[in-house]
């Protein structure tokens, strides 16, 4: 492969602007007006369960969240563009994604409520677990695929990052493994800005964070990442080369962290609201809807049925969420092994013994209480 | 006292297991040639096993335990990787989640530093992560401990670090006939195992039948029997100890001797039996005493066994000092002497 074949270019891909024009591009297809649709819907489902999930961490109700507000089409675009038996390899920033995949939004949120710390089967959503330590899990994305290939199946692996990942070790090597080995494998990069509060430019001095990929031997590809028709061609065709043999591709999506970290941030620490305004006109759902609106793809009346499903998943998910957790003391010992050892096994005894005794102290707190009501 | 020169399998002898005529099922061999005997069998077994790491391909490793295996089985199942520790245990954790049971090298116990985070957080914590729903059955060789004039970074003994993360297994063999049997169980189980390959012990010799049950992971072994006081050892070790042994024997002070063999789950059965029937015992081990498996070993000796005991129980470790450069290694490293000081000093005379 040639190394200009590798190189993204100057400026992020960009087919539909902010203030919602299409630009037909000479290499890549405009995504279909349908797909285009179905996607607005699902923005509008991911942006109204990244406030929901807001408003639950203010009731006390999860115990942190990290927003991507603002990112929904990143997080959208990833899970539309894997087909059935494809992978997905999330972060913690990337509950919409996983949600968007098609796993149950109670399960997605369980780890935020600490319930445990996953909710899912990654085997039933062919999503992996959201991983919290940075870029670790693009070796297992790696891994994966590498599996798959070595079996002969087509199976293609998306693996989330964000800016602040691509310093670590496991970035380098993840993207150095997969193009050694030639593997199925997108490295998708939602570029919002921050990592917490160090700027990109204290992660970087490359260019852009596409242009790693040439060092590696692989494609690397620049998007804006708040358009979701840019997004879909983009990652869409580093998945059909995935699939066809093509090895792996790393993409950038330009994009903005809206909110702050988590909850527990204060991005007026480290930004000023002078920074953050131009993006809310750069705004994901805004701009699509403006284009599918003019091309007669969306009426008032589809908008309004999307918010009324988005309201509907969004409540559903805050009734179970707000259902007292009951969770099993005795679980902690349960599955470190697939078998218990002796010495859990001791502990294990020793936790439910005290359980039996707190549950006979109660019991024995209530009798007293009633004989005195009586 | 129980004697457990054999311990319980947990399962028979496979009848489809390969015999190559070629390799006799009972053979002498070295602890090198049984690991080798055991990638390759578990390999011939099962088409998921793959073998990968640095020069693990062509050259077979720096230790040669992977000599021949990519010639027999094609680059698909042993293959060599970029030099990158991290990526070679983060992609295992991968290809484990996806069907196959990676069995990795890690070129030597220092140099396995750098897959620390992926161990601590990934391997160790995947199934419980998943509530069992992801198990990761991978095999993590790492050569280790002293006693080959390594040059620094060459000799570390780093099992506390993987014993001390709850989700790991950790086994380290002591004879070839072990080497292979535990190496095949690792293989074989459903959790991630960290095996520790005593490097001083790849050249010993011994023999191993390849058609014996496989021993069960978690299950400590009786070296030698004795009466007069216990010596607790694993993996370099345990050489040393029964060389004490020896020695003792011939001033007439009988020592038993147990292999620990699985460091964690730890056999609290095996070794308590041990030293109850003795009422003293001695732990062996080379890495740095202080908050050390041998400090574990003793406190729970000492927790379980305490009205048995003659006399505190001892640990002869390492110093607390990075590991010695050649020249001062033999300084360092528990030998005959100080074991049999150790064992002098448990208050025969009140017995």
């Amino acid at each position: 492969m040639h190394a200009d074949d590798l190189m993204p270019g100057d400026t992020p891909l960009r087919l539909i602007d902010e203030q919602g024009s299409g630009h037909p591009h000479e290499h890549y297809a405009f995504p279909s007006a349908d797909l285009l649709r179905e996607g607005y819907g699902r923005l509008v489902l991911g942006r109204r369960l990244n406030d929901q999930a807001d408003a639950l961490v203010r009731q006390g109700k999860l115990a942190v969240y990290p927003s991507s507000h603002g990112q929904e089409a990143c997080e959208v675009a990833a899970a539309m563009v894997l087909g059935e038996g494809d992978w997905l390899f999330p972060t913690y920033r990337d509950s919409v994604a996983v949600v968007s995949r098609g796993v149950d939004p109670f399960e997605a949120f369980l780890l935020l409520r600490g319930d445990w710390h996953s909710g899912y089967d990654p085997n039933q959503y062919r999503v992996a677990p959201q991983a919290t330590p940075l870029a670790t899990q693009l070796l297992h994305a790696v891994g994966f695929a590498h599996a798959a290939r070595l079996r002969g199946e087509d199976t293609v692996v998306v693996a989330l990052c964000g800016d602040g990942a691509t310093s670590e070790g496991d970035f380098h090597e993840a993207l150095n493994f997969a193009a050694v080995f030639h593997l199925p494998v997108v490295f998708l990069v939602q570029n919002n800005g921050y990592a917490i509060s160090v700027p990109l430019s204290r992660q970087t001095a490359a260019p852009s964070l596409a242009h790693k990929g040439v060092g590696y031997g692989m494609r690397g590809r620049l998007v804006d990442g708040n358009d979701l028709a840019a997004l879909l061609a983009v990652l869409g065709e580093a998945v059909t080369e995935a699939r066809e043999g093509g090895g792996p591709t790393l993409v950038e999506a330009i994009t903005y962290r809206m909110k702050s970290h988590t909850n527990a941030d204060d991005a007026n620490r480290y930004r000023t609201a002078a920074e953050v305004e131009p993006w809310l006109a750069r705004d994901p759902l805004l701009r699509l809807r403006t284009w599918l609106t003019a091309e007669g793809a969306l009426t008032d009346g589809d908008v309004a049925e999307f918010q009324a499903d988005a309201e509907r998943v969004a409540l559903d998910l805050r009734a179970r969420i707000m259902a007292d957790a009951e969770p099993q003391p005795l679980d902690l010992f349960a599955y470190v092994y697939a078998e218990p050892t002796p010495q859990l096994r001791e502990q294990s005894e020793l936790l439910a013994a005290e359980l039996a005794a707190e549950s006979r102290a109660e019991a024995r707190t209530e009798s007293r209480t009633e004989e005195v009501a009586r | 006292m129980t004697l457990m020169h054999d311990a319980p399998a947990d399962r028979q002898p496979d009848p489809e297991r390969p015999s190559e005529p070629a390799q006799p099922a009972v053979a002498t061999m070295t602890m090198a040639q049984a690991l080798n005997r055991a990638l390759a069998d578990a390999l011939e077994m099962d088409p998921s096993v793959l073998v990968f790491g640095e020069d693990v391909g062509t050259l077979g490793g720096v230790f040669r335990i992977t000599d021949g295996l990519t010639k027999r089985f094609g680059e698909q199942r042993c293959f060599d990787t970029p030099l990158a520790e991290s990526g070679i245990v983060g992609t295992a954790v991968g290809m484990a989640m996806n069907g196959m049971r990676p069995v990795v090298e890690m070129q030597f116990d220092a140099f396995a530093y750098p897959a620390f985070e992926q161990i601590v957080d990934h391997v160790a914590k995947m199934g419980n992560r998943t509530r069992g729903k992801v198990r990761l059955p991978m095999v993590i060789r790492i050569p280790f401990a002293g006693g080959i004039g390594g040059v620094e970074h060459h000799s570390d003994s780093s099992e506390a670090y993987y014993v001390h993360t709850p989700g790991l297994t950790v086994v380290s063999p002591a004879t070839p006939q072990d080497a292979y049997g535990l190496l095949r169980a690792a293989i074989a189980f459903p959790d991630p195992v960290v095996f520790l390959e005593p490097k001083k012990l790849y050249w010993s010799t011994g023999e191993v039948d390849t058609t014996a049950p496989l021993p069960e992971l978690g299950r400590a072994r009786v070296a030698r029997e004795g009466t007069d006081a216990t010596l607790i050892a694993y993996g370099p070790t345990v050489p040393v100890a029964l060389a004490a042994a020896e020695a003792a024997a011939a001033e007439g002070r009988s020592l038993a001797v147990v292999d620990v063999r699985t460091l964690t789950p730890f056999d609290d059965e095996t070794v308590c039996a041990a030293v109850r029937a003795t009422g003293r015992a001695v732990v062996v081990a080379e890495a740095p005493g202080f908050a050390s498996v041998a400090s574990e070993i003793a406190a729970r000796v000492s927790e379980r066994c305490f009205h048995y005991l003659e006399a505190p129980v001892r640990r002869v470790t390492g110093f607390d000092t990075p590991f010695a450069p050649p020249k001062l290694e033999r300084y360092y490293l528990p030998g005959v002497d100080r074991i049999l000081d150790a064992v002098d000093d448990l208050q025969w005379e009140d017995a």
